[in-house]
């Protein structure tokens, strides 16, 4: 009788204990641009990326609690500052995810930093993140201003885009795009012919473009962003840049960019992106959930979305091994110890620098008639494979790497 | 051919034909200012939301009736016109009675509400339109490829605004106006319904706006944001024309533009800046601006 | 700028100054308390657009002249204050001066190009003249364009006070407030401050009682742009970051909507319209698509239906000054 009595009571201890033990709390914020200029890249659509990955992932692993947030930076650095350390603070988030905009990244990951917390980057591209800024609380993913200066330019220059010209906007991104994608052209064996600065935010690109077309390159490489491209790409189809044989290279162009565009506008222009929805049928079925999720039929999934959801999940894979999402630089290093593997970026890695490493693709977008469903926008022209993709990890000067 | 200070001058014709066709939008922006400021004393900080109306609503023809190009250009302003009437209606005839700041900042705050609006409903990436097919392609001059369109735009400018200016300063009609402007109840006892005229007005103003929109779409990103951007350097051309003047409006546009041209060829990074550079320098030597009487 | 009379200039001096003893009292109770139960770094950013409000309602309250470009000193206050604090390693009430100053720097010029004009091309110039130092603000290198100057470490008060301390920072930020207001009160409440009134009421009548105007308007609008300029300065050190957005003209606006809220013309309007702003964005941040239609809107009703604005509306029911 004792004897039954102490085993049920042992068993129910173990019983609690074991349930205590075993559940995971996890606070998860999705910083983005939720209303201007890039929410279509990530905002609404990162925060449906981001349920999909946590619906998967509990329904394997249900002793894990994920509660979920959104925050619209408005691409603001002092309102992603501030929505950063209130979230830190009070409301005790412990992941923040996404936010596009190179300079709220920057700001977040240095609060990331000071508060041990963990920071994934989908959305912005400062390669800086895995360089001189580096720190051993962020995680960068899916793309970065190196992998698409390099993607583009040496693909190009390998396929015969040997001469180009650059149109740059004129502010700290635009400058470094221009900066390294010219040396991937140059370290290739091309040659940059002339390049010319405009404004942030320049309306009229007709001057700037008859410079390109005057200068008979073969390639204009557009080291600019947004609504600068959009109206460079549209502009340059009325002075028939590409009819007259030159090359538009969209340095940072994104499948919404391309569909604001349309295709008449847009074909033939060349990129280089890490994730394209039409090109695996797990894409296509993930992308089906995707829109069931966002509610929007019409729209597509980017890569920026896509990055939400496989770094989510990496990183409930590190807080479920470790069983507390409480030190953000114990999950980190988890991070970077375990391999990563979703259905959406397959198989890769993060590097020391909190680089995550996977293959790049060189897109080109279809004229009208290839394209036979909506959201078919691109050819795939090449694929870049994943540890020649991105800056080697010597030469970022990052303090985390030694040497 | 030959050059100037480096630059070939094949290139700088280019360029000042292009500044023309800019200048073209801001005369057409400055005019629909100066004629609302003329009539109502108001600055009407929405202009440049509505001039991002008339390009979103030759966006809608397009995409709900399948109207394109031509039809929208008379279309969409008289629709923008139209809310423009009932701006005029709803919230701006109560405020002629105060100080004309309060103008301003009712106007500013539509513009708020014009430009979120849009934002919500079409994000802020852009919404595609093309170039009409009639005029596409363009000119071989020699010393530049000028497409159809753009010489359609300073033909089409240059043709509303003399039309504008006719009928203010040379017809009966404009003479009404004027006077007005400068003693309503004089007017009013003369038996002309002078709300009706501040009325159609507004909205005139307001479909000037959105004619220019219209004329933009093709060319220019049609997002909720285009004429936010545009708004503040149109602000600027009318202070250097001097308000209230017409002829100053137009002139100083087309100037202007021409000015923005030459600075993107020889001084790229400064092409923001230089209007305001003038504007400031104006303001030194002729405070009521170059067209403009003193108040 | 008419419009905003002034309904109890008969009533006694004394009874004047009562209420806006009593409010002061109260709003310095409150942001004593405050921090204790709100989230302190809030309530810092708050204070300091209160400030940046009350300066911005010295020129349109007081002198009937609207700025609509505002955010350049606020801005390049910001700026200076925070690359001084970074890159120059100075501590936070020299970095503060430098914002300061470069305020005031920016306002003698602004204000003797602005001054030449009257009611709404003053403002435009103004707008156009931000909009100008905007994109200035974009193309130097110090300010780090789109990135902002990030990371402006907080520093030691005097050498001696670790302003990363919240409690420490908060103080500091308290007593510059309060130190701003009590000034732009002894402004308004002094000669100077009387003829500014006259200049607002009817200018013509001034010039003609022999005074200069255009002389104190300039000194008004410097003093308006001195004090913007600290709100900037401090707002850098307390958020430990400078970007576009402060010398951006939405920045212009939105003092003028804190302000129009608040009430024009009122000593405790910009205050309360400046706190009032700020939560409704902190509230409205999820549903962020929103929040400029709904600053439209404000706008519109502020305009059309409550041009007192909060603190003049309660003013005139209670028929006191506020």
């Amino acid at each position: 009788m004792r004897k039954t009595i102490g085993l049920a009571a042992f068993a129910a201890v173990l019983a609690c204990g074991a349930a205590h033990a075993q559940q995971v709390s996890v606070k998860v914020g999705v910083l983005s641009d939720m209303s201007s200029l890039y929410s279509d890249i990530g905002g609404a659509g990162s925060v449906a990326a981001a349920k999909l990955a946590i619906a998967d992932f509990t329904k394997d692993n249900p002793n894990v609690k994920v509660e979920l947030i959104s925050g619209d930076h408005q691409n603001k650095p002092d309102i992603g500052s501030q929505i950063a350390n209130q979230w830190y603070d009070v409301d005790k988030v412990d992941l923040i995810i996404d936010t596009p905009n190179s300079g709220v990244a920057l700001a977040v990951s240095q609060i990331t930093n000071t508060k041990n917390k963990v920071f994934i980057v989908s959305g912005a591209a400062a390669s800086d993140l895995t360089g001189p800024k580096c720190n051993a609380n962020t995680v960068h993913w899916t793309y970065d201003t190196w992998m698409l200066a390099n993607g583009t330019g040496k693909a190009l220059v390998k396929t015969g885009g040997d001469t180009w010209f650059f149109l740059t906007a004129d502010y700290a991104f635009g400058h470094a795009l221009e900066r390294d994608t010219a040396g991937a052209v140059e370290n290739n064996g091309g040659k940059v012919l002339g390049k010319v600065r405009h404004p942030l935010n320049t309306n009229d690109f007709s001057s700037f473009l008859l410079q390109a077309q005057s200068s008979k390159a073969k390639v204009i490489g557009l080291a600019n962003a947004g609504g600068d491209t959009i109206n460079s790409i549209k502009q340059g189809a009325e002075f028939g840049i590409v009819k007259g044989g030159q090359k538009f290279a969209g340095l940072l162009v994104f499948a919404s960019d391309v569909n604001a565009l349309g295709l008449q506008t847009a074909q033939g222009l060349t990129l280089t992106e890490t994730w394209y929805w039409d090109m695996t049928d797990a894409n296509r079925a993930w992308t089906k959930r995707w829109q069931a999720e966002r509610g929007a039929a019409g729209k597509f999934p980017t890569m920026v979305q896509a990055g939400v959801y496989s770094g989510l999940t990496h990183y409930l894979k590190a807080v479920a091994a470790l069983k507390s999402a409480a030190d953000g630089k114990a999950v980190v290093a988890q991070m970077k110890q375990t391999p990563t593997d979703d259905p959406l970026f397959g198989k890769g890695t993060i590097r020391p620098d909190g680089r995550k490493i996977h293959p790049a693709y060189l897109l080109e977008v279809k004229a009208p008639a290839d394209s036979k469903h909506p959201g078919d926008f691109y050819h795939v022209r090449a694929t870049i494979p994943a540890d020649e993709a991105f800056r080697p990890l010597k030469e970022g000067n990052c303090p985390l790497v030694s040497g | 051919m030959f050059e100037i200070f480096g630059i070939p001058s094949q290139a700088l014709f280019g360029q000042l034909l292009i500044g023309l066709i800019n200048g073209s939008f801001y005369a057409l922006l400055s005019l629909g200012l100066a004629v609302i400021f003329g009539m109502l004393n108001i600055i009407n900080f929405s202009h440049g939301a509505q001039y991002m109306m008339g390009a979103f609503a030759a966006y809608l023809l397009l995409q709900h009736t399948g109207l394109g190009y031509w039809p929208a250009l008379l279309i969409a302003p008289l629709l923008v016109g139209a809310t423009g009437i009932i701006i005029e209606r709803l919230f701006l005839q109560w405020l002629y009675k105060l100080d004309h700041l309060y103008g301003l900042l009712l106007t500013f705050g539509l513009a708020l509400i014009f430009e979120g609006v849009a934002r919500n409903y079409f994000g802020s990436a852009g919404l595609p339109y093309t170039v009409p097919e009639s005029l596409r392609g363009g000119q071989n001059l020699g010393f530049m490829f000028l497409p159809n369109y753009r010489a359609w735009v300073i033909g089409a400018s240059l043709a509303v605004c003399i039309a504008t200016w006719f009928v203010i300063e040379r017809t009966r009609l404009g003479a009404y106006l004027r006077a007005a402007t400068e003693n309503p109840t004089l007017v009013r006892a003369f038996g002309i319904n002078v709300p009706r005229m501040i009325t159609l007005t507004y909205g005139f103003g307001v479909a000037l706006a959105a004619f220019a929109g219209v004329m933009a779409a093709p060319i220019y990103n049609v997002s909720p944001q285009m004429g936010a951007e545009l708004i503040i350097v149109v602000f600027a051309v009318v202070v250097i024309g001097g308000m209230g003047s017409i002829l100053g409006a137009i002139v100083t546009g087309f100037g202007l533009g021409v000015i923005e041209g030459l600075t993107k060829v020889f001084f790229p990074e400064a092409s923001n800046t230089v209007i305001f550079v003038i504007m400031a320098i104006v303001l030194l030597v002729r405070p009521a601006g170059l067209f403009g009487r003193r108040a | 700028m008419k419009g905003v009379a002034d309904p109890l200039a008969k009533k006694s001096s004394a009874l004047r100054t009562q209420s806006e003893t009593i409010g002061f009292i109260v709003m310095v109770a409150a942001l004593v308390i405050a921090p204790f139960v709100t989230y302190p770094l809030f309530l810092m950013q708050a204070m300091c657009f209160a400030l940046f409000a009350c300066a911005f309602n010295l020129l349109i309250g007081y002198v009937g002249l609207l700025s609509f470009g505002h955010a350049l000193y606020f801005g390049w206050a910001s700026y200076l204050s925070a690359y001084s604090a970074k890159a120059w390693g100075l501590s936070p009430e020299l970095a503060i001066l430098t914002g300061t100053a470069t305020a005031t720097v920016c306002g003698v010029v602004a204000g003797s190009l602005a001054i030449r004009r009257q009611g709404i091309y003053f403002a435009m110039i103004t707008l156009a003249l931000a909009q100008m130092m905007f994109f200035f603000a974009l193309q130097a290198k110090f300010t780090g364009g789109e990135d902002g100057i990030q990371a402006v470490p907080r520093g030691y008060l005097f050498g001696i006070v670790d302003l990363r301390n919240e409690m420490a920072m908060y103080a500091v930020v308290l007593i510059i407030f309060l130190a701003g207001f009590m000034f732009i009160y002894r402004i308004i409440h002094s000669p100077f401050g009387e003829v500014l009134k006259a200049i607002r009421e009817n200018e013509p009548r001034a010039i003609s009682l022999g005074y200069k105007t255009d002389r104190y308007k300039l000194v008004a609008f410097v003093l308006s742009a001195t004090l913007a300029g600290v709100a900037g300065a401090t707002k850098a050190i307390v958020l430990q970051l400078a970007s576009l957005t402060d010398v951006n003209w939405p920045m212009s606006g939105e003092v003028v909507l804190m302000t129009l809220v608040g009430g024009l013309g009122t000593i405790f309007g910009p205050v309360v319209g400046a706190f009032v702003i700020l939560v409704m964005q902190f509230k409205l941040a999820p549903i962020g698509e929103w929040v400029l239609v709904i600053q439209g809107a404000i706008f519109v009703a502020c305009v059309l239906l409550f041009r007192r604005g909060i603190i003049g509306e309660l003013a005139n029911k209670l028929r006191i000054r506020l």
